[in-house]
């Protein structure tokens, strides 16, 4: 085989053994890479309905097709475990040089079973796999434990995956880092933390061998130089924070919890501002021609020195989402959050919740007591110091942290159930999953989108935000559209998170980012690699067949309709100021575009997948098992 | 902190402008041995710091210390070129030039147990494939001489006309 060993690695922890199994062509052909090969990995090895915190719940990586290759921004890997915070599939994807060297190793894939008795490290060094105590380095952030790995073993070139303090303790939207890249969102460092595993080091020496090097050479050379000029000039000169002013001026901004769309201070957290005042360095994945990475650094007040990349969706939730106007806030917030292995997107949303509970009189001073403060603090929007040690008593679980490290949707229940309150209507999240830097209420489509991601509310997986900003739909409207429309942007970039590629390089095959401008493009790159003789037709299937195997584990896992929902603020408060004014996504609207979706789909009324689909697909190894 | 004084060409990079991306490595390694392998890369990117990364080859020393190690007399320096030559019948994977290089910039190769270094791609006419593959331009082929006076120009530029990139 081409492009792929043929080979996925079995590690049980339990038992302190490992074991190799081999997969047919076939079976790549279908599930190629990334999240989408993670995914079956998981459906394969889960025990059902089990605890994902309990060691039947996998760790499931998937290295990407392209890793090791020169083709751009190709470097990924996807990871696959059931979800502490939503119950149902986590998938996430992370860049830096993980993937590469899982590739060298020759290993498509890797399946951590069982759960240790003591800390532990995993070492594959290349065919070889080795347990390490992991003791000595319980504590250590990110960083410095892939550090303490590559100095201990001598290598340089040996790339970790990790978890930090808050995997340890569990925290629930816990990430699993790399190169510092994040595999964030749905808390897969907690699933390690349970299993005691602090990291997966893997040094990889083998070539990695494609079918036709000559063409694959060609192609991406000519996609790594048109990678230099407009279409992607966002990412590499301002880096994703550039949305900040677009948001704000369209009133989609989330500001103090969702309260608003629009921040007063938006000129002084934007992508412009920061790069301004900020900049020190441009950083890039493996084999990425783009380089987005925008590390920025705080140079005065109580963070000075603080540094971190800067992404819109991290600074969103850290910085307007909390009423905060000094950027080198967020800077200090995100850097803890990447260090202690900690999505920042959840942080900042959960926080957001904290802050609102406490300005509403329900949570009180007292209920903010730690080491640091102990007759407590008084956490307002606006109030940096107070988000900085909330931060740190989730990470450490101390205290109030405790309840927040559970994330927005178990945290609001608890505090709700101790208190008699309703401070569950304005917890953000989907399915458990805490909300994006989107306002939903002025993006009708992509509310739909949110609604039915396998994950929860996510911008990388539903690009359905995109036809109501670019204005090709009503943004405040619905139609009979929006079912279809929600179907095709979420393959599109399955179709990316699968192989995966980057969705910065989309523009840079043929200038137009659509099916027609990438799809050739990707065919020509997958046969270059594989030797195989995908059509266009067959790189639709990709993002189809993606999304299929994450909707089969969830409905195995018991999903049903009404898992499909969105928060209650954005359903039943107008949003107050801006160009969004006025505008909720109502439960009628709701429920009328998720008949649509499910009709798009060619699913059943009730969004389960038919039998004869799965055949289409060929898919039909997945029926009985979701009673079909 | 060493430095070549060298009036030979050889590839050097600039930290300012490099992202780290190893697009180099690989590009290397193929150009070298027909498959994708940054370990049998003859430059190799370093991330010293969490934002100071480059990647470094031979330096094309004057007097090169590697080939004074050798104690099998197995290398020796093009005078036209500079390039480190390797008999390779000679060598026999000891690693003294590998100790006695200042820049890190020889390696074994795994599979034939000899040393191996930049050549400057030599025989191609595109010449180095890393400074035509570097996204970022940060790589180019040059001399001391050349790269000190790009610093002056750059110092001048910045100072008279107050311009920083």
């Amino acid at each position: 085989m081409n492009g792929y060993s043929g080979r996925i690695l079995h590690i049980d922890l339990t038992n302190r053994k490992s074991w190799v199994e081999s997969k047919p062509e076939e079976w790549y052909k279908i599930y190629i890479g990334g999240t989408s090969l993670a995914a079956r990995l998981c459906w394969e090895n889960i025990e059902v309905g089990c605890d994902p915190l309990s060691p039947g719940n996998p760790i499931c990586i998937g290295a990407g097709l392209f890793a090791g290759t020169p083709v751009p921004v190709g470097g990924k890997y996807g990871i696959a475990s059931k979800s502490p915070l939503t119950g149902f599939l986590g998938d996430s994807l992370s860049g830096g040089w993980f993937a590469v060297a899982l590739k060298r190793a020759r290993w498509d894939g890797i399946v951590v079973h069982g759960a240790s008795p003591e800390w532990v490290y995993v070492i594959v060094n290349d065919d070889k796999v080795e347990f390490r105590p992991a003791g000595h380095l319980l504590g250590k952030g990110t960083f410095d434990t892939e550090e303490a790995i590559r100095e201990e073993n001598g290598d340089d070139q040996l790339r970790s995956a990790t978890i930090g303090p808050a995997g340890e303790k569990q925290v629930l939207f816990a990430n699993v880092t790399n190169d510092g890249r994040q595999a964030g969102r749905t808390g897969h460092g907690a699933v390690w933390g349970s299993k005691k595993l602090k990291a997966l080091a893997v040094r990889g020496t083998n070539d990695v061998r494609v079918a036709d090097p000559a063409t694959l050479l060609k192609l991406s050379y000519d996609i790594s130089k048109t990678a230099q000029g407009k279409y992607t000039e966002k990412y590499r000169v301002l880096g994703t924070s550039s949305n900040v002013l677009n948001m704000n001026r369209m009133g989609l901004l989330p500001t103090r919890n969702y309260q608003e769309g629009t921040f007063e201070h938006a000129e002084l957290i934007s992508g412009e501002y920061l790069w301004e005042h900020y900049r020190v360095k441009t950083l890039a994945c493996a084999q990425c021609p783009i380089a987005c990475e925008q590390m920025r650094r705080a140079k005065d007040g109580p963070y000075a020195g603080a540094m971190s990349g800067i992404e819109y969706e991290s600074l969103f939730g850290v910085s307007s989402n909390l009423g905060l106007k000094d950027v080198q806030v967020s800077i200090k917030l995100i850097e803890l959050c990447d260090q202690s292995g900690m999505d920042t997107m959840s942080t900042g949303v959960t926080l957001g919740w904290a802050m609102e509970t406490f300005e509403r009189g329900i949570l009180k001073k007292e209920d903010f007591k730690c080491k640091k403060y102990p007759e407590g603090f008084e956490p307002n929007f606006g109030n940096g110091e107070a988000a900085v040690t909330m931060a740190e008593m989730m990470r450490d679980r101390e205290g109030i942290g405790n309840v927040l490290a559970n994330g927005v949707r178990k945290a609001s229940a608890q505090i709700d159930a101790e208190r008699g309150t309703e401070s569950w209507k304005w917890a953000m999240h989907v399915k458990g999953l805490e909300a994006v830097g989107y306002d939903m209420r002025g993006l009708k489509t992509f509310a739909l989108g949110a609604a039915v991601v396998t994950r929860g509310v996510c911008h990388n997986r539903s690009a359905a935000y995109d036809v109501d900003i670019q204005g090709e739909v009503d943004r405040f409207g619905v139609d009979e559209k929006r079912g279809k429309l929600a179907r095709e942007t979420e393959e599109y970039a399955a179709v990316y998170d699968t192989l995966p590629l980057c969705k910065f390089i989309r523009r840079c095959f043929t200038g137009k980012a659509d099916r027609a401008g990438a799809w050739p493009a990707i065919a020509q790159l997958i046969n270059a690699t594989t030797g195989w003789n995908f059509r266009y037709e067959d790189i639709d299937l990709i993002g189809e067949r993606a999304h299929t195997i994450k909707k089969a584990f969830n409905i195995r896992e018991g999903w049903t309709r009404k898992d499909d929902h969105l928060p209650w603020r954005v359903q039943h408060e107008p949003m107050k100021t801006g160009p969004s004014a006025g505008h909720v996504v109502s439960e009628e609207e709701l429920e009328y575009m998720k008949d649509l979706y499910y009709e798009a789909k060619g699913w059943t009324k009730e969004g389960l997948i038919p039998k004869e689909k799965l055949i289409a697909l060929g898919m039909d190894d997945l029926a009985e098992a979701i009673g079909v | 902190m060493p430095t070549s004084t060298s009036k030979y060409m050889y590839v050097t990079n600039d930290p300012q402008k490099c992202v780290g991306c190893q697009y180099c490595e690989y590009i290397c390694s193929y150009t070298k041995t027909g498959a994708f392998n940054t370990y049998r890369s003859r430059i190799r990117t370093v991330r010293a710091e969490e934002i100071v990364v480059t990647s470094i080859g031979c330096r094309t020393c004057e007097n090169p210390r590697c080939v004074a190690a050798c104690p099998r007399e197995a290398l020796w320096q093009d005078e036209k070129t500079g390039v480190i030559r390797v008999d390779a019948d000679r060598c026999d994977g000891c690693a003294w030039c590998i100790e006695a290089c200042d820049f890190g910039a020889i390696s074994i190769n795994p599979a034939t147990k000899r040393v191996e270094m930049c050549d400057l791609c030599e025989t191609l006419e595109e010449g180095p494939q890393c400074v035509k593959w570097c996204p970022k331009e940060a790589l180019t082929l040059t001399t001391p001489d050349q790269r000190a006076q790009r610093a002056r120009q750059k110092l001048a530029t910045e100072e008279v006309i107050g311009l920083k990139e």
